[in-house]
Protein backbone atom coordinates (compact mmCIF):
# COMPACT_ATOMS: atom_id res chain seq x y z
CA UNK A 1 0.00 0.00 0.00
CA UNK A 2 1.06 3.16 -1.12
CA UNK A 3 -0.85 6.14 1.09
CA UNK A 4 2.08 8.74 0.45
CA UNK A 5 1.00 8.64 -3.10
CA UNK A 6 -2.35 9.54 -1.49
CA UNK A 7 -0.68 12.11 1.21
CA UNK A 8 1.80 13.64 -1.20
CA UNK A 9 -1.44 14.43 -3.87
CA UNK A 10 -3.82 15.89 -1.08
CA UNK A 11 -3.85 18.90 -3.04
CA UNK A 12 -6.08 16.86 -5.71
CA UNK A 13 -7.87 15.76 -3.25
CA UNK A 14 -8.82 18.84 -2.10
CA UNK A 15 -9.72 20.28 -5.28
CA UNK A 16 -11.88 16.66 -6.42
CA UNK A 17 -13.72 17.54 -2.98
CA UNK A 18 -14.39 20.96 -3.56
CA UNK A 19 -15.51 19.71 -6.97
CA UNK A 20 -18.19 17.35 -5.68
CA UNK A 21 -19.27 19.44 -3.41
CA UNK A 22 -20.14 22.36 -5.75
CA UNK A 23 -21.19 20.18 -8.28
CA UNK A 24 -23.74 18.22 -5.69
CA UNK A 25 -24.37 21.32 -3.39
CA UNK A 26 -25.38 23.35 -7.02
CA UNK A 27 -27.69 20.47 -8.47
CA UNK A 28 -29.76 20.13 -5.31
CA UNK A 29 -30.60 24.20 -4.73
CA UNK A 30 -31.55 24.27 -9.08
CA UNK A 31 -33.22 21.09 -8.53
CA UNK A 32 -35.17 22.34 -5.23
CA UNK A 33 -36.10 25.56 -7.53
CA UNK A 34 -37.44 23.13 -10.08
CA UNK A 35 -39.08 20.53 -7.67
CA UNK A 36 -41.04 23.36 -5.65
CA UNK A 37 -43.39 24.54 -8.19
CA UNK A 38 -43.27 21.36 -9.97
CA UNK A 39 -44.18 19.15 -6.47
CA UNK A 40 -47.19 21.86 -6.06
CA UNK A 41 -48.41 21.28 -9.46
CA UNK A 42 -48.63 17.76 -9.11
CA UNK A 43 -50.08 17.85 -5.63
CA UNK A 44 -52.76 20.39 -6.55
CA UNK A 45 -54.27 19.66 -10.19
CA UNK A 46 -54.02 16.97 -13.02
CA UNK A 47 -54.39 19.25 -15.57
CA UNK A 48 -51.96 19.12 -19.03
CA UNK A 49 -49.45 20.98 -17.38
CA UNK A 50 -49.52 18.82 -14.44
CA UNK A 51 -49.34 15.53 -17.24
CA UNK A 52 -46.54 17.12 -18.59
CA UNK A 53 -45.07 17.53 -15.19
CA UNK A 54 -45.72 13.69 -14.85
CA UNK A 55 -43.64 12.72 -17.92
CA UNK A 56 -40.63 14.77 -17.02
CA UNK A 57 -40.80 13.05 -13.54
CA UNK A 58 -41.11 9.51 -15.14
CA UNK A 59 -38.76 9.81 -17.32
CA UNK A 60 -35.47 10.95 -15.30
CA UNK A 61 -36.45 8.71 -12.39
CA UNK A 62 -36.54 5.95 -14.94
CA UNK A 63 -33.36 6.01 -16.06
CA UNK A 64 -29.55 6.24 -14.80
CA UNK A 65 -28.06 9.23 -14.32
CA UNK A 66 -25.32 8.21 -16.47
CA UNK A 67 -27.19 7.65 -19.56
CA UNK A 68 -28.95 11.25 -19.01
CA UNK A 69 -25.21 12.77 -18.74
CA UNK A 70 -24.29 10.70 -21.91
CA UNK A 71 -27.61 12.42 -23.56
CA UNK A 72 -26.83 15.59 -23.00
CA UNK A 73 -23.07 15.91 -23.08
CA UNK A 74 -22.06 13.15 -26.06
CA UNK A 75 -25.90 13.25 -27.50
CA UNK A 76 -26.71 16.97 -28.23
CA UNK A 77 -23.01 17.35 -30.63
CA UNK A 78 -24.71 15.43 -32.85
CA UNK A 79 -26.67 18.59 -34.33
CA UNK A 80 -25.03 21.24 -36.09
CA UNK A 81 -27.59 23.82 -34.97
CA UNK A 82 -26.55 22.86 -31.34
CA UNK A 83 -22.88 23.59 -32.43
CA UNK A 84 -23.54 26.60 -33.83
CA UNK A 85 -25.52 28.28 -31.65
CA UNK A 86 -24.96 30.37 -28.28
CA UNK A 87 -25.80 27.88 -26.23
CA UNK A 88 -22.69 25.80 -27.43
CA UNK A 89 -20.36 27.22 -25.04
CA UNK A 90 -22.54 25.70 -22.14
CA UNK A 91 -22.96 22.64 -23.49
CA UNK A 92 -19.76 21.62 -24.92
CA UNK A 93 -18.23 22.73 -21.72
CA UNK A 94 -17.74 19.08 -19.49
CA UNK A 95 -18.93 20.90 -16.14
CA UNK A 96 -21.87 22.63 -17.54
CA UNK A 97 -23.47 19.42 -18.84
CA UNK A 98 -22.98 17.76 -15.87
CA UNK A 99 -24.44 20.30 -13.76
CA UNK A 100 -27.76 20.50 -15.84
CA UNK A 101 -28.38 16.57 -15.94
CA UNK A 102 -27.69 16.48 -12.27
CA UNK A 103 -30.06 19.15 -11.75
CA UNK A 104 -32.81 18.01 -13.94
CA UNK A 105 -32.64 14.52 -12.19
CA UNK A 106 -32.65 16.04 -8.65
CA UNK A 107 -35.64 18.28 -9.56
CA UNK A 108 -37.41 15.27 -10.63
CA UNK A 109 -36.87 12.68 -7.80
CA UNK A 110 -37.81 15.79 -5.54
CA UNK A 111 -40.96 17.22 -6.96
CA UNK A 112 -41.93 13.61 -6.01
CA UNK A 113 -40.78 14.47 -2.94
CA UNK A 114 -42.56 17.49 -2.33
CA UNK A 115 -46.06 16.05 -4.14
CA UNK A 116 -46.01 13.76 -1.28
CA UNK A 117 -45.35 16.47 1.50
CA UNK A 118 -47.99 18.71 0.06
CA UNK A 119 -50.30 15.89 0.06
CA UNK A 120 -49.68 14.81 3.75
CA UNK A 121 -50.16 18.24 4.93
CA UNK A 122 -53.70 17.91 6.66
CA UNK A 123 -56.44 19.63 5.37
CA UNK A 124 -57.79 20.80 8.57
CA UNK A 125 -54.23 23.02 8.98
CA UNK A 126 -55.54 24.70 5.11
CA UNK A 127 -58.99 25.08 6.45
CA UNK A 128 -58.08 26.51 9.33
CA UNK A 129 -55.91 29.18 7.62
CA UNK A 130 -58.64 29.60 5.28
CA UNK A 131 -61.41 30.72 8.14
CA UNK A 132 -58.74 33.27 9.31
CA UNK A 133 -59.55 34.97 5.54
CA UNK A 134 -56.13 34.53 4.37
CA UNK A 135 -56.00 34.58 0.57
CA UNK A 136 -55.41 30.92 -1.18
CA UNK A 137 -51.75 32.74 -2.08
CA UNK A 138 -51.37 34.28 1.51
CA UNK A 139 -52.31 30.19 2.98
CA UNK A 140 -49.99 28.21 0.34
CA UNK A 141 -47.19 30.99 1.50
CA UNK A 142 -47.51 31.00 5.51
CA UNK A 143 -49.17 27.79 5.87
CA UNK A 144 -48.72 24.93 3.28
CA UNK A 145 -45.14 25.27 1.86
CA UNK A 146 -43.81 25.58 5.32
CA UNK A 147 -45.38 22.30 6.13
CA UNK A 148 -45.04 20.60 3.44
CA UNK A 149 -40.90 21.59 3.42
CA UNK A 150 -41.33 20.64 7.11
CA UNK A 151 -42.55 16.94 6.32
CA UNK A 152 -40.74 16.73 3.61
CA UNK A 153 -36.97 17.10 5.17
CA UNK A 154 -36.59 12.83 5.95
CA UNK A 155 -36.69 11.97 2.09
CA UNK A 156 -35.23 15.35 1.01
CA UNK A 157 -32.05 14.12 3.12
CA UNK A 158 -31.92 10.80 1.28
CA UNK A 159 -31.95 12.68 -2.11
CA UNK A 160 -29.19 14.79 -0.75
CA UNK A 161 -26.76 11.77 -0.34
CA UNK A 162 -28.20 9.83 -3.79
CA UNK A 163 -27.21 12.89 -5.23
CA UNK A 164 -24.04 12.99 -3.57
CA UNK A 165 -23.57 9.51 -4.36
CA UNK A 166 -24.68 10.14 -7.80
CA UNK A 167 -22.45 12.51 -8.76
CA UNK A 168 -19.71 10.58 -9.43
CA UNK A 169 -20.38 9.84 -12.74
CA UNK A 170 -19.05 13.29 -13.65
CA UNK A 171 -15.51 11.58 -12.99
CA UNK A 172 -16.69 9.37 -16.24
CA UNK A 173 -16.49 13.00 -18.52
CA UNK A 174 -13.08 14.28 -17.51
CA UNK A 175 -14.59 15.85 -15.03
CA UNK A 176 -11.94 16.26 -12.06
CA UNK A 177 -14.39 15.24 -9.01
CA UNK A 178 -13.51 13.00 -5.93
CA UNK A 179 -13.79 10.11 -8.06
CA UNK A 180 -12.06 11.95 -10.78
CA UNK A 181 -8.77 12.62 -8.97
CA UNK A 182 -8.71 8.82 -7.41
CA UNK A 183 -9.26 7.13 -11.03
CA UNK A 184 -6.04 10.09 -12.06
CA UNK A 185 -3.94 8.20 -9.31
CA UNK A 186 -5.28 4.52 -10.57
CA UNK A 187 -3.90 5.50 -14.53
CA UNK A 188 -0.82 7.76 -13.38
CA UNK A 189 0.94 5.56 -10.29
CA UNK A 190 -0.54 2.06 -11.22
CA UNK A 191 -2.33 2.25 -8.09
CA UNK A 192 -5.40 -0.38 -7.63
CA UNK A 193 -6.57 0.44 -4.13
CA UNK A 194 -5.20 3.62 -2.77
CA UNK A 195 -7.34 6.50 -4.84
CA UNK A 196 -10.42 4.40 -5.00
CA UNK A 197 -9.88 3.32 -1.07
CA UNK A 198 -9.39 7.45 -0.23
CA UNK A 199 -12.60 8.91 -2.40
CA UNK A 200 -14.51 5.66 -0.28
CA UNK A 201 -13.74 7.27 2.88
CA UNK A 202 -14.13 10.74 1.54
CA UNK A 203 -17.62 10.08 -0.24
CA UNK A 204 -18.93 8.21 3.10
CA UNK A 205 -17.66 11.06 5.34
CA UNK A 206 -19.51 13.22 3.33
CA UNK A 207 -22.49 11.22 3.13
CA UNK A 208 -22.50 10.77 7.21
CA UNK A 209 -22.41 15.10 7.46
CA UNK A 210 -25.55 14.85 5.31
CA UNK A 211 -27.15 12.36 7.18
CA UNK A 212 -26.58 14.25 10.61
CA UNK A 213 -27.10 18.01 9.31
CA UNK A 214 -30.63 16.34 8.03
CA UNK A 215 -31.52 14.35 11.19
CA UNK A 216 -30.54 17.90 13.04
CA UNK A 217 -33.17 19.90 10.95
CA UNK A 218 -35.43 17.46 11.20
CA UNK A 219 -35.31 17.76 15.58
CA UNK A 220 -35.39 21.75 14.98
CA UNK A 221 -38.19 21.74 12.21
CA UNK A 222 -40.44 18.51 12.75
CA UNK A 223 -39.98 18.15 16.69
CA UNK A 224 -43.26 19.15 17.06
CA UNK A 225 -44.61 16.42 15.22
CA UNK A 226 -42.96 13.97 17.01
CA UNK A 227 -44.21 15.75 20.39
CA UNK A 228 -48.09 15.71 18.48
CA UNK A 229 -47.48 12.00 18.48
CA UNK B 1 -32.22 6.16 -38.46
CA UNK B 2 -31.21 3.53 -40.43
CA UNK B 3 -27.57 3.04 -38.55
CA UNK B 4 -29.79 2.49 -35.28
CA UNK B 5 -31.96 -0.11 -36.94
CA UNK B 6 -28.19 -1.75 -38.59
CA UNK B 7 -26.84 -1.77 -35.47
CA UNK B 8 -30.03 -3.23 -32.96
CA UNK B 9 -29.03 -6.82 -33.05
CA UNK B 10 -25.67 -5.40 -31.05
CA UNK B 11 -27.93 -3.12 -28.73
CA UNK B 12 -30.59 -6.15 -27.74
CA UNK B 13 -26.90 -8.04 -27.52
CA UNK B 14 -26.38 -5.28 -24.74
CA UNK B 15 -29.46 -4.72 -23.23
CA UNK B 16 -29.55 -8.79 -22.36
CA UNK B 17 -25.93 -8.54 -20.73
CA UNK B 18 -27.52 -5.19 -18.79
CA UNK B 19 -30.14 -7.41 -17.85
CA UNK B 20 -28.48 -10.51 -16.96
CA UNK B 21 -25.99 -8.39 -14.80
CA UNK B 22 -28.91 -6.82 -13.12
CA UNK B 23 -30.77 -10.18 -11.74
CA UNK B 24 -27.37 -11.60 -11.09
CA UNK B 25 -26.51 -8.41 -9.03
CA UNK B 26 -30.25 -9.03 -7.41
CA UNK B 27 -29.46 -12.60 -7.26
CA UNK B 28 -26.26 -12.42 -4.84
CA UNK B 29 -28.06 -9.20 -2.80
CA UNK B 30 -30.79 -11.49 -1.86
CA UNK B 31 -28.42 -14.09 -0.72
CA UNK B 32 -26.53 -11.17 1.09
CA UNK B 33 -29.84 -9.46 2.56
CA UNK B 34 -31.16 -12.61 3.72
CA UNK B 35 -28.14 -13.69 5.40
CA UNK B 36 -27.51 -10.23 6.80
CA UNK B 37 -31.03 -9.79 7.74
CA UNK B 38 -30.91 -12.95 10.01
CA UNK B 39 -27.28 -11.97 11.40
CA UNK B 40 -28.34 -8.95 13.18
CA UNK B 41 -31.82 -10.86 14.02
CA UNK B 42 -30.48 -13.69 15.17
CA UNK B 43 -26.46 -13.62 15.83
CA UNK B 44 -25.04 -12.83 19.11
CA UNK B 45 -23.19 -9.32 19.33
CA UNK B 46 -20.36 -9.88 17.16
CA UNK B 47 -22.07 -11.30 14.34
CA UNK B 48 -24.41 -7.97 14.68
CA UNK B 49 -21.76 -5.82 14.92
CA UNK B 50 -20.64 -7.26 11.75
CA UNK B 51 -23.97 -6.77 10.04
CA UNK B 52 -23.71 -3.27 11.48
CA UNK B 53 -20.57 -2.36 9.90
CA UNK B 54 -21.69 -3.94 6.50
CA UNK B 55 -24.61 -2.23 5.82
CA UNK B 56 -23.21 1.39 7.28
CA UNK B 57 -20.11 1.34 5.73
CA UNK B 58 -21.61 -0.25 2.01
CA UNK B 59 -24.33 2.09 1.75
CA UNK B 60 -21.88 5.64 2.28
CA UNK B 61 -19.89 4.62 -0.80
CA UNK B 62 -20.96 5.43 -3.89
CA UNK B 63 -21.47 2.36 -6.34
CA UNK B 64 -19.40 3.08 -9.27
CA UNK B 65 -16.25 3.94 -6.74
CA UNK B 66 -16.85 0.26 -5.35
CA UNK B 67 -16.96 -1.69 -8.79
CA UNK B 68 -13.43 0.35 -9.44
CA UNK B 69 -12.53 -0.68 -6.48
CA UNK B 70 -13.45 -4.68 -7.19
CA UNK B 71 -12.17 -4.36 -10.55
CA UNK B 72 -8.97 -2.85 -10.06
CA UNK B 73 -8.16 -3.49 -6.65
CA UNK B 74 -9.74 -7.71 -7.17
CA UNK B 75 -7.39 -7.96 -9.78
CA UNK B 76 -4.55 -6.95 -8.13
CA UNK B 77 -5.73 -9.09 -5.37
CA UNK B 78 -6.20 -12.45 -7.15
CA UNK B 79 -3.18 -11.42 -8.96
CA UNK B 80 -0.69 -11.49 -6.01
CA UNK B 81 -2.30 -14.45 -4.25
CA UNK B 82 -2.01 -15.99 -7.85
CA UNK B 83 1.36 -15.56 -8.43
CA UNK B 84 2.19 -16.66 -5.14
CA UNK B 85 1.08 -20.49 -5.67
CA UNK B 86 2.34 -20.39 -9.44
CA UNK B 87 -0.67 -19.17 -11.57
CA UNK B 88 -0.15 -17.10 -14.65
CA UNK B 89 -1.70 -13.59 -15.11
CA UNK B 90 -5.58 -13.69 -14.20
CA UNK B 91 -7.76 -11.33 -16.19
CA UNK B 92 -10.90 -10.42 -13.87
CA UNK B 93 -14.42 -10.60 -15.71
CA UNK B 94 -15.96 -6.93 -16.48
CA UNK B 95 -19.08 -9.05 -15.73
CA UNK B 96 -18.37 -10.74 -12.91
CA UNK B 97 -16.43 -7.61 -10.91
CA UNK B 98 -20.09 -5.42 -11.66
CA UNK B 99 -22.25 -8.76 -10.19
CA UNK B 100 -19.88 -8.65 -7.08
CA UNK B 101 -19.77 -4.97 -6.55
CA UNK B 102 -23.47 -3.93 -6.99
CA UNK B 103 -24.49 -7.71 -4.90
CA UNK B 104 -22.89 -6.19 -2.45
CA UNK B 105 -24.01 -2.88 -2.16
CA UNK B 106 -28.15 -4.00 -2.51
CA UNK B 107 -27.45 -6.68 -0.38
CA UNK B 108 -26.72 -4.06 2.22
CA UNK B 109 -30.50 -2.17 1.63
CA UNK B 110 -31.75 -5.66 1.01
CA UNK B 111 -30.48 -6.60 4.84
CA UNK B 112 -32.71 -3.31 6.20
CA UNK B 113 -35.77 -4.22 3.86
CA UNK B 114 -35.74 -7.62 5.21
CA UNK B 115 -34.92 -7.28 8.39
CA UNK B 116 -37.79 -4.54 9.37
CA UNK B 117 -40.41 -6.84 7.04
CA UNK B 118 -39.35 -9.63 9.71
CA UNK B 119 -40.21 -7.13 12.29
CA UNK B 120 -43.44 -6.14 11.06
CA UNK B 121 -44.25 -10.14 11.98
CA UNK B 122 -45.54 -10.36 15.67
CA UNK B 123 -43.55 -12.47 17.47
CA UNK B 124 -46.62 -14.00 18.92
CA UNK B 125 -47.51 -15.82 15.48
CA UNK B 126 -44.31 -17.50 15.54
CA UNK B 127 -44.92 -18.33 19.17
CA UNK B 128 -48.11 -19.82 18.55
CA UNK B 129 -47.03 -21.63 15.73
CA UNK B 130 -44.77 -22.86 18.28
CA UNK B 131 -47.29 -23.77 20.85
CA UNK B 132 -48.62 -26.23 18.20
CA UNK B 133 -45.46 -28.51 17.52
CA UNK B 134 -43.78 -26.58 15.02
CA UNK B 135 -40.16 -27.09 14.13
CA UNK B 136 -38.29 -23.34 13.68
CA UNK B 137 -38.27 -24.23 10.01
CA UNK B 138 -41.82 -24.99 9.72
CA UNK B 139 -42.53 -22.19 11.43
CA UNK B 140 -40.26 -19.73 9.13
CA UNK B 141 -41.85 -21.79 5.99
CA UNK B 142 -46.00 -21.48 6.61
CA UNK B 143 -46.13 -18.71 9.29
CA UNK B 144 -42.82 -15.95 8.93
CA UNK B 145 -42.27 -16.27 4.89
CA UNK B 146 -45.70 -15.54 3.48
CA UNK B 147 -45.85 -12.52 5.54
CA UNK B 148 -42.55 -11.50 5.59
CA UNK B 149 -43.01 -11.50 2.04
CA UNK B 150 -45.84 -9.40 2.25
CA UNK B 151 -44.03 -6.44 3.83
CA UNK B 152 -40.83 -6.82 2.34
CA UNK B 153 -42.09 -6.51 -1.55
CA UNK B 154 -42.93 -2.67 -2.08
CA UNK B 155 -38.89 -2.44 -0.45
CA UNK B 156 -37.67 -4.98 -2.85
CA UNK B 157 -39.17 -3.55 -5.73
CA UNK B 158 -37.23 0.27 -4.66
CA UNK B 159 -33.91 -1.68 -4.79
CA UNK B 160 -34.56 -3.19 -7.84
CA UNK B 161 -35.48 -0.07 -9.56
CA UNK B 162 -32.48 1.41 -8.51
CA UNK B 163 -30.39 -1.62 -9.01
CA UNK B 164 -31.17 -2.06 -12.29
CA UNK B 165 -30.47 1.72 -13.48
CA UNK B 166 -27.04 1.29 -11.45
CA UNK B 167 -25.93 -1.28 -13.52
CA UNK B 168 -25.70 1.43 -16.11
CA UNK B 169 -22.32 2.57 -14.86
CA UNK B 170 -20.29 -0.99 -15.50
CA UNK B 171 -19.84 0.48 -18.95
CA UNK B 172 -17.34 3.00 -17.08
CA UNK B 173 -14.61 -0.34 -16.62
CA UNK B 174 -15.55 -1.42 -20.33
CA UNK B 175 -18.40 -4.25 -20.42
CA UNK B 176 -19.73 -4.10 -23.26
CA UNK B 177 -23.37 -3.57 -22.20
CA UNK B 178 -26.45 -1.56 -23.29
CA UNK B 179 -24.88 1.80 -22.39
CA UNK B 180 -21.05 0.84 -23.18
CA UNK B 181 -22.31 -0.67 -26.70
CA UNK B 182 -24.76 2.13 -27.87
CA UNK B 183 -21.95 4.56 -26.77
CA UNK B 184 -19.37 3.42 -28.83
CA UNK B 185 -21.48 2.62 -31.60
CA UNK B 186 -22.99 6.01 -31.57
CA UNK B 187 -19.70 7.88 -31.82
CA UNK B 188 -18.67 5.53 -34.67
CA UNK B 189 -21.62 6.48 -37.22
CA UNK B 190 -21.94 10.06 -35.02
CA UNK B 191 -25.31 10.27 -33.88
CA UNK B 192 -24.72 9.72 -30.17
CA UNK B 193 -28.29 11.25 -29.43
CA UNK B 194 -30.23 8.75 -31.55
CA UNK B 195 -28.56 5.99 -29.76
CA UNK B 196 -28.34 7.06 -26.62
CA UNK B 197 -32.31 8.20 -27.10
CA UNK B 198 -32.44 4.56 -27.76
CA UNK B 199 -30.97 3.62 -24.62
CA UNK B 200 -33.04 5.87 -22.24
CA UNK B 201 -36.55 4.13 -23.51
CA UNK B 202 -34.81 0.98 -23.43
CA UNK B 203 -34.18 1.65 -19.39
CA UNK B 204 -37.62 3.18 -19.16
CA UNK B 205 -39.18 -0.34 -21.16
CA UNK B 206 -37.03 -1.79 -17.96
CA UNK B 207 -38.68 0.21 -15.56
CA UNK B 208 -42.05 0.23 -17.05
CA UNK B 209 -41.95 -3.54 -17.34
CA UNK B 210 -40.72 -4.45 -13.63
CA UNK B 211 -43.36 -2.09 -12.23
CA UNK B 212 -46.02 -4.01 -14.08
CA UNK B 213 -44.49 -7.37 -12.50
CA UNK B 214 -44.00 -6.11 -9.24
CA UNK B 215 -47.22 -4.59 -9.13
CA UNK B 216 -48.88 -7.60 -10.20
CA UNK B 217 -46.63 -9.65 -6.84
CA UNK B 218 -48.08 -7.15 -4.81
CA UNK B 219 -51.57 -8.32 -5.55
CA UNK B 220 -50.75 -11.89 -5.39
CA UNK B 221 -49.04 -11.72 -1.45
CA UNK B 222 -51.37 -8.83 -0.57
CA UNK B 223 -53.73 -9.65 2.89
CA UNK B 224 -57.37 -10.61 1.09
CA UNK B 225 -60.26 -8.39 1.97
CA UNK B 226 -62.38 -10.33 5.12
CA UNK B 227 -65.56 -9.96 2.52
CA UNK B 228 -62.89 -12.63 0.51
CA UNK B 229 -62.32 -14.74 2.84
CA UNK B 230 -65.20 -15.31 4.51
Amino acid sequence: MRFDLVLDNWQMFAGGLWMTLQLTALAVLIGFAIALPFGLIRARSNGAVSRLINAYVYAFRGTPLLVQLYLIYYGLSQFEWVRDSFAWVILRDAWWCALIAFSLNSGAYATEIIRGAVQSVPEGELEAAKSLGLSPFKVARLVLIPAALRRALPQYGNEVVFMLHGSVVASVITIQDILGVGRTLNARYYLAYEGFLTAAALYMVLAFVVVFTFRQLEKRYLGYLKVAR
Amino acid sequence: MENLIEYAPLLARGALTTVLLALSALAMATVLGGLGAAGKIRGGPVLRGLVFAYTTLVRGVPDLVLILLVYFGGQRLINTLGKGIGFDYIELSKFWAGVVAIGFIYGAYLTETFRGAYMTVPAGQREAAMSTGMRPLQVLRAVTLPQLIRFALPGYANVWQVLIKSTAVVSVIGLEDLVGLANDAGKSVREPFLFFTAVFFTYLFFTWVSQTIFNAAERRYALKEYSDAV
